[in-house]
């Protein structure tokens, strides 16, 4: 090899090394854009807000004395999609259970495709199909519990027909179901057949098996599996979009799980035709900010939970 | 015999796992001596009960999971497929087409949509791509975890967080209208976790013996990643890149602040509205009492759902046809 030649590689491997780092950087980049837009954005319009951010239900944007706060978009976001995770885990856990333990092998393959198949639905669909079809199957289900359990302040009627918080956080379960499915699938595949092996041997029976040598070893990989969960449901957008019904202005505060009310991202994306003033823009963007914070610190636990096991494993 | 029955007996008190009284039945046994070896139990009724309703509740877990997937599917192919079936859905557009009037086309709306996911595409693959190079084969250190910090963090972002940034920047900041190119731009930030995480994941099954050999023959670095990590590793990589596709063809999010629908076929990406197959359909989710328009709207739901299965399927069947080629 001549002197030419050997520089014109080093060269390349430089310009290549250089290539991808810069690819990396960009990456860097642009999520400290996103934090550094979204924070510039948001400040000025609540710095000219006369109500409580945090702890005020009103939403006027416009005008000389915005006043808007969080609360009831907060409550309905973090409450169907708590409802959603307590729907999804179990039933997620189960289906990943069946796939991995019990079903028969030919059906392995096709049933875990078959999960997966429900992710690749679109949201909008999820939504129409919520909207159309599935929610007058659901209103019976409240009708009957707000009669029943009433006295619970979470069960109480409200008189809402259309999409509740209940029936939100169960669309919103079918979404995330796949997730919860697929994560924990990966980790229950994994348990080392030896702990299983050694369970049977000492006469367990297939579910005494799964409850002391799967479960306890897929434990962080399910937390973590219903962390990223709730992050999708929080941000869920379009779905929920359709299916909400915003509440009326100045109505009365409940804990009701069958009441109205609109989440951080159905708000935005309901409004989306007011971003014509960077006032309203910032007042919409300084809910995204909540948002993103949110899903923020749910997906953090999540990974946090996820390296903790991976220091365990290794 | 009675040794037999009580040391049984015992074991199933003392649980499933009871060494102690497997070992006191071998002393006791030994004491009475009798010829027979112990019988094997099947374990006790309420422990075999426990274990037949266990699989009883996983197998009614995976019916309770089919039944949505069946249900959507079933909904939207019975209301949908007769307008697919019609010759102008996919040569047509709606222009001219009021709410009232039925059926219509839908390849502006196709279009819109597959230009936007190539263009997607084409921006977030590169940088996805060569994100994924940098953290497997060259960083080290604390810009490679920053890095590798930022993708999961931008995994996480929800897609109506993305279309306000992009919103802020492009319509806020920099002045420009609401264009095509403004939808890819969120779409690009939606898509680039899924490349480099779906690629890293592949780049990390290439076997080194396969760059230490390309080294020892001394191949420089850059061409041992393009001509020898690469090409192993690519039909996992083309499966990510299909599946973050399929991902990025059905969000709305975007799409609702960034690319207002026009019923007129558009291709300019960064002049005028530009339609999707989503907005078409929110677009006719506002008429819902007119039937033509449900239909419609089926309809283009049922199109958009064949294409994201079609991404998905081959994706899936490169996946399948080899992961990672030793």
């Amino acid at each position: 090899m001549d002197d030419r030649g050997r520089s014109t590689g080093r060269r390349a491997d430089r310009l290549f090394s250089f290539a991808s780092q810069g690819a990396g950087v960009t990456v860097l980049v642009l999520v400290t854009l996103v934090c550094v837009f979204l924070v510039s954005q948001a400040i000025p319009a609540l710095a000219r807000n006369e109500a409580s951010f945090l702890t005020s239900r009103e939403w006027t944007v416009g005008g000389d004395a915005p006043r808007f706060g969080i609360l009831e978009l907060l409550w309905t976001t973090t409450a169907a999609s708590v409802i959603a995770m307590l729907v999804a885990v179990p039933v997620g856990v189960c289906v990943a259970l069946f796939i991995t333990e019990y079903a028969p092998q030919w059906l392995r393959r096709p049933a875990g495709n078959l999960v997966d198949l429900l992710a690749a639905v679109p949201s909008i669909v999820y939504g129409l199909w919520g909207l159309i079809v599935f929610r007058p199957i659901v209103r019976p289900i409240e009708d009957w519990l707000s009669s029943r359990l009433s006295w619970l302040p979470i069960f109480e009627p409200t008189g809402i027909t259309g999409g509740t918080i209940f029936f939100i956080g169960f669309v919103l379960a079918i979404m995330i179901l796949p997730i919860v499915t697929a994560i924990s699938r990966e980790v229950f595949a994994q348990t080392p057949t030896t702990h299983k092996e050694g369970a049977l041997a000492l006469g367990a029976t297939k579910w005494e098996m799964i409850h002391t040598a799967v479960l306890p070893f897929g434990k962080p990989g399910v937390i973590s599996a219903a962390m990223l969960a709730l992050g999708r449901a929080l941000g869920e957008t379009i779905a929920v979009t359709f299916i909400v019904s915003t509440l009326a202005v100045g109505s009365d505060w409940t804990w009701s799980l069958f009441n109205g009310g609109e989440t951080f991202a159905s708000r935005i994306a309901n409004n989306a035709a007011e971003f014509d003033s960077p006032q309203k823009t910032g007042a919409f963007i300084a809910a995204g900010l909540v948002l993103f914070i949110l899903t923020f610190v749910v997906n953090a636990i999540a990974r946090v939970v996820i390296e903790r096991r991976k220091a365990f494993t290794e | 015999m009675t040794a037999t029955s009580a040391s049984r007996a015992g074991a199933e008190l003392s649980g499933p796992f009871s060494f102690a009284s497997r070992t006191a039945y071998h002393v006791e046994a030994a004491d009475v001596a009798t010829e027979e070896p112990p019988k094997l139990t099947r374990g006790s009724a309420i422990r075999r009960v426990k274990d037949v309703v266990a699989k009883v509740v996983m197998w009614a877990a995976f019916g309770l999971a089919l039944i949505p997937l069946a249900w959507i599917l079933y909904t939207v192919v019975s209301n949908g497929v007769e307008l697919l079936l019609a010759s102008t859905w996919w040569t047509n557009s709606q222009r001219n087409i009021n709410a009232t009037d039925a059926g219509g086309g839908a390849v502006h709306a196709i279009q819109g949509t597959l230009i936007q996911a190539g263009v997607t595409g084409a921006i977030s693959v590169p940088v996805g791509v060569f994100t994924a190079i940098y953290l497997v084969e060259y960083g080290r250190g604390r810009l490679a975890r920053a890095i590798s910090f930022m993708v999961d963090i931008l995994s996480g972002v929800p897609s109506i967080v993305a279309a306000l940034f992009v919103y802020a920047v492009w319509v806020t900041t920099l002045g420009f209208q609401r264009v095509g190119f403004a939808v890819c731009l969120a779409l690009v930030l939606l898509m680039i976790p899924v490349v480099v995480r779906s690629t890293e994941e592949m780049l990390k099954l290439v076997p080194n013996e396969l760059r230490e050999a390309s080294y020892a023959l001394g191949v420089p670095k850059w061409i041992t990643i393009t001509k020898v990590v690469l090409p192993t590793a690519f039909s996992g990589i083309v499966t990510g890149v299909l599946l973050g596709l399929a991902r990025v063809m059905g969000e709305t999010a975007p799409l609702l602040i960034l690319g207002p629908y026009t019923k007129n076929i558009a291709t300019n990406l960064f002049d005028g509205y530009m339609p999707t197959l989503p907005t078409m359909i929110n677009q006719d989710r506002t008429e819902l009492g007119i039937d033509t328009a449900v239909d419609r709207m089926w309809a283009s739901a049922l199109t958009l759902i064949l294409l994201v299965l079609l991404l998905n399927l081959i994706g899936r069947l490169l996946a399948r046809r080899s992961g990672v080629r030793h």
